[in-house]
């Protein structure tokens, strides 16, 4: 915000250097009117964790579907209409009373896109990336997920192609509710494995 | 002169808490869009695989890369990527932006110009004992530090996939299977936590039997 109220507030070193980017390619007909539009729109609207609760729900309501996500989770997730980059070779992993699973990706910020959306910045940032692979039980608890010392933790680390969603255990008490209801407790905490519902 | 890049960071100390948040949009600043649609926009000119996309990043000098922001990265490596291909020149960078444009390090690695054959049938099977190849490539792996050199179990087998060691540093291409290697986190670390493994997903030509 200007003080003045009359110039925009001055750009920042890396808007600068974004802004310098951005003019000497588009100068080289390299930038398609609207492109930058179309990014945003694509990864703000389309995609996103409300695909990937629609996906728990059907697991918890539908044994034959769960069985199908289990097995193959690419051809199971493209079912309920999702795919596409970052998507192509996904593998389920299930929480149950004995078991934790919990995704990270220590190399760069691998993350199922079609049924999580972008990674989230904490994900993506080096405390996250470092710490989960060499003490899972002590960060999950400061992130507010303590478990039991006889529950397993499986780490998946996405190093190569294959992109991981946990399949998180459906909570007690919703024996009467509906898919959709079911999808409205699903949060993205749960699919990445740093909180149980 | 580094090596392993700082981007390899799983089991790295002294990094404090995680600044989580439940929720938050894709891009809080527009600039963060621009950053991401114009790494899109070169790489997709310069036809850049993935493993050279990634190299890009991962190239980037080891105190920006710890204090930047991610989609500062990816400007970071778009920029390079568009000088290394002759799109635009470092000045003409720095020209318009009326200062310093720090760009990545070169790659160490040389291209990749004959390339050993497909590994199309798995080596291993679901079960299989492997120990991971302790090496430090001079270019782009996928292969993280944390597991060089130690043995895990085989639990999946992925299709064939192109490596990206190979991949990142030319138009060469080789494919092999990827596996997910489940590994005991008392084996990795010496302070490693009780009930706790670790499935790290890797190339056939990181692995050996154990």
């Amino acid at each position: 915000m200007s003080e003045s109220g009359h110039h925009p507030a001055p750009l920042s070193p890396v808007e600068r250097r974004v802004a310098a980017l951005e003019a000497l390619l588009t100068e080289r007909g390299l930038v398609p009117e609207g492109f930058i539009e179309e990014i945003t729109r694509r990864y703000e609207s389309e995609i996103g964790p409300l695909n990937g609760a629609k996906v728990v729900a059907r697991a918890w309501v539908d044994p034959g579907y769960k069985e199908r996500l289990l097995t193959d989770g690419t051809a199971a997730i493209a079912e309920l209409g999702f795919g596409g980059p970052e998507g192509d070779h996904m593998v389920v992993v299930e929480n149950t009373p004995d078991v934790h699973n919990v995704i990270v990706c220590t190399l760069c910020s691998c993350y199922p896109w079609p049924v999580l959306g972008l990674p989230p910045s904490w994900y993506k940032d080096p405390p996250y990336r470092a710490r989960m692979v060499r003490e899972p039980r002590a960060l999950l608890a400061e992130m507010g997920c303590p478990l039991p010392g006889d529950v397993e933790v499986r780490v998946w680390d996405s190093s190569a192609e294959v992109r991981y969603l946990v399949l998180p255990q459906r909570p007690a008490g919703t024996a009467g509710m509906t898919e959709a209801e079911l999808a409205g407790l699903v949060t993205r905490d749960s699919m990445i494995g740093v909180a149980r519902l | 002169m580094p090596v392993d890049g700082i981007h390899d960071l799983g089991g790295m100390q002294g990094f404090g808490a995680v600044a989580h948040s439940p929720a938050e949009s894709a891009f809080p600043d527009r600039w963060q869009a621009t950053a991401r649609a114009l790494m899109e926009v070169v790489a997709g000119a310069v036809e850049a695989s993935g493993g050279e996309f990634r190299h890009s990043i991962e190239r980037m000098d080891p105190g920006h890369y710890l204090t930047s922001s991610y989609y500062e990265h990816w400007l970071t490596g778009a920029a390079t990527l568009a000088v290394e291909h002759g799109l635009v020149t470092h000045a003409e960078l720095e020209a318009r932006a009326g200062g310093r444009f720090p760009l990545s390090g070169p790659a160490l690695a040389p291209p990749v110009a004959d390339t050993c054959p497909d590994v199309g049938e798995p080596r291993f099977g679901v079960g299989d004992r492997v120990r991971v190849r302790d090496w430090h490539p001079p270019g782009h792996t996928r292969c993280p530090g944390y597991v060089r050199g130690k043995a895990g179990t085989v639990v999946r087998v992925d299709g064939t996939h192109s490596v990206p060691d190979v991949e990142a540093h030319g138009p060469a291409r080789r494919y092999e299977p990827t596996y997910s290697v489940r590994f005991d986190a008392a084996g990795l670390w010496h302070d490693g936590q009780r009930g706790v493994t670790v499935h790290v997903d890797l190339w056939d030509s990181y692995l050996e039997p154990a």
